[in-house]
């Protein structure tokens, strides 16, 4: 009797986690091959459930490519998150090696102060960078936009540079300079091939964190500033066509390869330290 | 030798500083000083105390039961007509008509028509033109609108409004609805936190019990949707959920629901609910995950060989040593739907809106920043409360994403 109970909570216990799974993932697979879909509706034509090929197509994705606003969003999304990586990275590692000296006075404010744009939400950041970036001209530009997203993308760096640096044993840095090395030839040579994945890690999260930002180019953005998520935003607000599903679709693609590229840099991390 | 070793172990304080410096720089004006410039904002306002500064100073001595000597309607005539000429006059009607609503129109057409009066009695010219002059209500508003700081806004964030008589009183009841837009807020945010939780931990807990190829292929589906834009999870659920979308479709198909009776799931509270509980799931999961991972399982089979069935185990030996993880992941997303925009506005529909939509409609359609400027303050105010008792009870240094 309680063995029944038990076999019953567990396979209880095992649906319910696979509904959870199913909640996470499958809103992405399903819009996957509504993308392909021949006719502009959002659902599963006939034609598609029998694995017609005449019911898919690739309009979707051609139009895309035909449409000089989602081309010029693809290219501001680059341009800006690119500029932004750029920024956050060189600030957030060169931060991140300084909250890390031994002689660092401070370090829980400054960390506090640094962490801050990415605990606030975004909507406030938004709000105020609106205000103060429009007042210095600022406002629909694209600097300004690289701005606010290299201010959001830099506690990311900061963050994940910290973590690689934790295990970074600053006996090496007074081994290479005792062998006569300038410290900096030491930090080129000895510590940045070290945590040069968390330098990486860092960079790919503040690229991602640009690349899906849209509250602050909604804001702070003109139509020349129109990113990618901008674009999707207003296609679903003005007229939803299936090419927001191709365009979702690429990025789904593109979250994947952002995971696999995180995976490997943390096992190349992990390998490092190991090898240290 | 000794010198070198000296340099090296103690060196100046000046390197980590020198190194922190620029982000340190970079972040107080990209991120700080916007924020400083946001609380002014919400306070300050000198627009018309610019526009019309000797109108503002005669109307001081005014003693607002009778209409205004000729002075001061000569007075307002010639800085009417300045703004007109430097084009600040449309942000003093603007400003004044929030006070007094319907008086927009009484600047622009007077400072228009002043210029071609010759009259000398601008009193009675002014009159002329438009009646409005007249009414002493109009006077209170542009004296009150003349204050450079103003507490106004944050009184309309709270549904209140300066009185007549000095005090303050509630807004009309059709324009109440920032208050009840707070309480929505916290409400779907909590809603929000434990449908999260009732469905993350499951999830979490299953991760980390089993084998660890299998947790890196179950990570891997918590992992992609926490990694794909935002805009991509809304749209998917607009998709799905839209009357002639994939889960009614399925419905009808099962025959749970009539074809002519299809569920309304999107546009409302149901659709706001749904996606933001989806879009906040991998916030939940991985820092418990965190902290699951470090839970041996050996205190499981010490409370199962000291006769407690798996239950009891669970209640009494696990899921306080979960706390942390539980804490972390329910404030995580407890303050990210506070702030939440984009979801709601989206798949909201007009009930399933939160006062983040509000701050937006103020910066972009009603073009009342200062309004949006004391919002976002009260709901920053907010956010700090949370993180700060958060703090206090668990210890912020204990939140961590895995």
């Amino acid at each position: 009797m309680d063995y029944a109970i038990w076999k019953a909570a567990k396979i209880a216990f095992i649906v319910a986690v696979a509904l959870g799974f199913g909640f996470l993932i499958l809103p992405l697979i399903v819009i996957i091959p509504l993308s392909f879909n021949a006719e502009p509706y959002f659902t599963f034509t006939e034609g598609m459930l029998r694995f017609d090929g005449e019911a898919y197509s690739l309009r979707w994705y051609r139009s895309i490519i035909e449409n000089p606003e989602w081309r010029t969003a693809i290219g501001n999304s680059f341009l800006i998150g690119v500029c932004a990586t750029f920024i956050a990275t060189v600030l957030g590692t060169l931060a991140a090696l300084g909250l890390n000296h031994p002689m660092c006075p401070m370090r829980d404010a400054i960390s506090a102060l640094l962490i801050s744009p990415m605990v606030t939400p975004v909507i406030i950041v938004a709000v105020g960078v609106f205000f103060f970036y429009s007042s210095l001209g600022l406002g629909q530009t694209h600097l300004g936009l690289i701005l606010a997203h290299a201010m959001l993308g830099a506690p990311f760096v900061v963050i994940t540079v910290t973590a690689t640096l934790a295990g970074f044993d600053r006996t090496l840095l007074r081994a290479a300079a005792s062998l006569g090395a300038s410290p900096l030839t030491a930090f080129r040579r000895v510590q940045l091939p070290i945590i040069s994945p968390g330098v990486f890690t860092g960079a790919l999260f503040a690229f991602a964190a640009s690349f899906d930002e849209v509250v602050i180019v909604l804001f702070l953005g003109g139509v020349d500033q129109r990113t990618i998520p901008r674009q999707m935003w207003s296609g679903i607000r003005e007229e939803i066509s299936p090419t927001i599903l191709a365009i979702a679709t690429l990025l789904i693609v593109f979250a994947i390869l952002v995971l696999v590229a995180v995976e490997l840099l943390q096992r190349s991390s992990k390998a490092a330290q190991a090898q240290k | 030798m000794a010198s070198t070793r000296s340099q090296n172990q103690e060196p100046s304080r000046l390197v980590p500083i020198g190194l922190a410096l620029p982000l340190v720089a970079f972040v107080l004006v990209t991120f700080v000083i916007p924020l400083g410039t946001m609380v002014v904002q919400s306070a300050y306002d000198p627009q018309v105390a610019q526009a019309l500064p000797k109108t503002l100073d005669l109307l001081r001595d005014w003693n607002d039961s009778a209409l205004p000597s000729s002075d001061v309607f000569e007075t307002i005539a010639s800085e009417l007509i300045s703004s007109r000429e430097d084009r600040s006059i449309g942000k003093v009607a603007t400003r004044v008509n929030r006070i007094k609503s319907g008086s927009r129109s009484v600047f622009a057409k007077t400072a228009r028509r002043l210029e071609r009066v010759e009259d000398t009695d601008l009193k009675t010219a002014m009159i002329e033109i438009d009646d409005r002059w007249e009414d002493i209500e109009l006077w209170r508003a542009i004296r009150s609108a003349g204050q450079k700081f103003t507490a106004r806004h944050y009184l309309r964030s709270v549904d209140l409004e300066p009185a007549q008589d000095g005090g303050i009183q509630q807004v009309s009841e059709d324009q109440r609805i920032y208050n009840t837009l707070y309480f929505r807020t916290v409400y779907v945010s909590l809603a929000v936190t434990v449908l999260c939780f009732l469905i993350g931990y499951p999830i979490a807990y299953a991760i980390a019990s089993v084998s660890d190829s299998w947790a890196k292929i179950l990570l891997v589906i918590v992992l992609v949707p926490f990694w794909t834009s935002l805009l991509v999870r809304t749209t998917s659920w607009l998709v799905l959920l839209q009357n002639q979308g994939v889960v009614n479709d399925v419905l009808v198909w099962i025959g749970l629901v009539s074809d002519d009776s299809r569920l309304a799931l999107v546009h409302n509270m149901t659709g706001t609910l749904i996606a933001m509980t989806h879009v906040l799931l991998p916030f939940m999961i991985l820092p418990l995950y965190a902290v699951m991972r470090s839970i041996p399982p050996d205190y499981m089979r010490a409370a199962a060989s000291l006769g407690a069935n798996p239950i009891e185990g669970f209640v009494k030996v696990y899921f306080p040593q979960s706390l942390p993880g539980v804490s972390a992941g329910c404030l995580l997303v407890f303050i990210l739907s506070l702030g939440y925009y984009i979801t709601p506005a989206l798949v909201g529909g007009t009930k399933g809106q939160l006062i983040s939509n509000m701050i937006a409609y103020h910066i972009q359609t009603s073009l009342n920043w200062g309004l949006a400027a004391a919002i976002s303050v009260i709901l920053l105010i907010g956010v700090f409360v949370c993180y700060f008792i958060f703090d206090r009870w668990v210890g912020i240094d204990k939140l961590k994403l895995g």
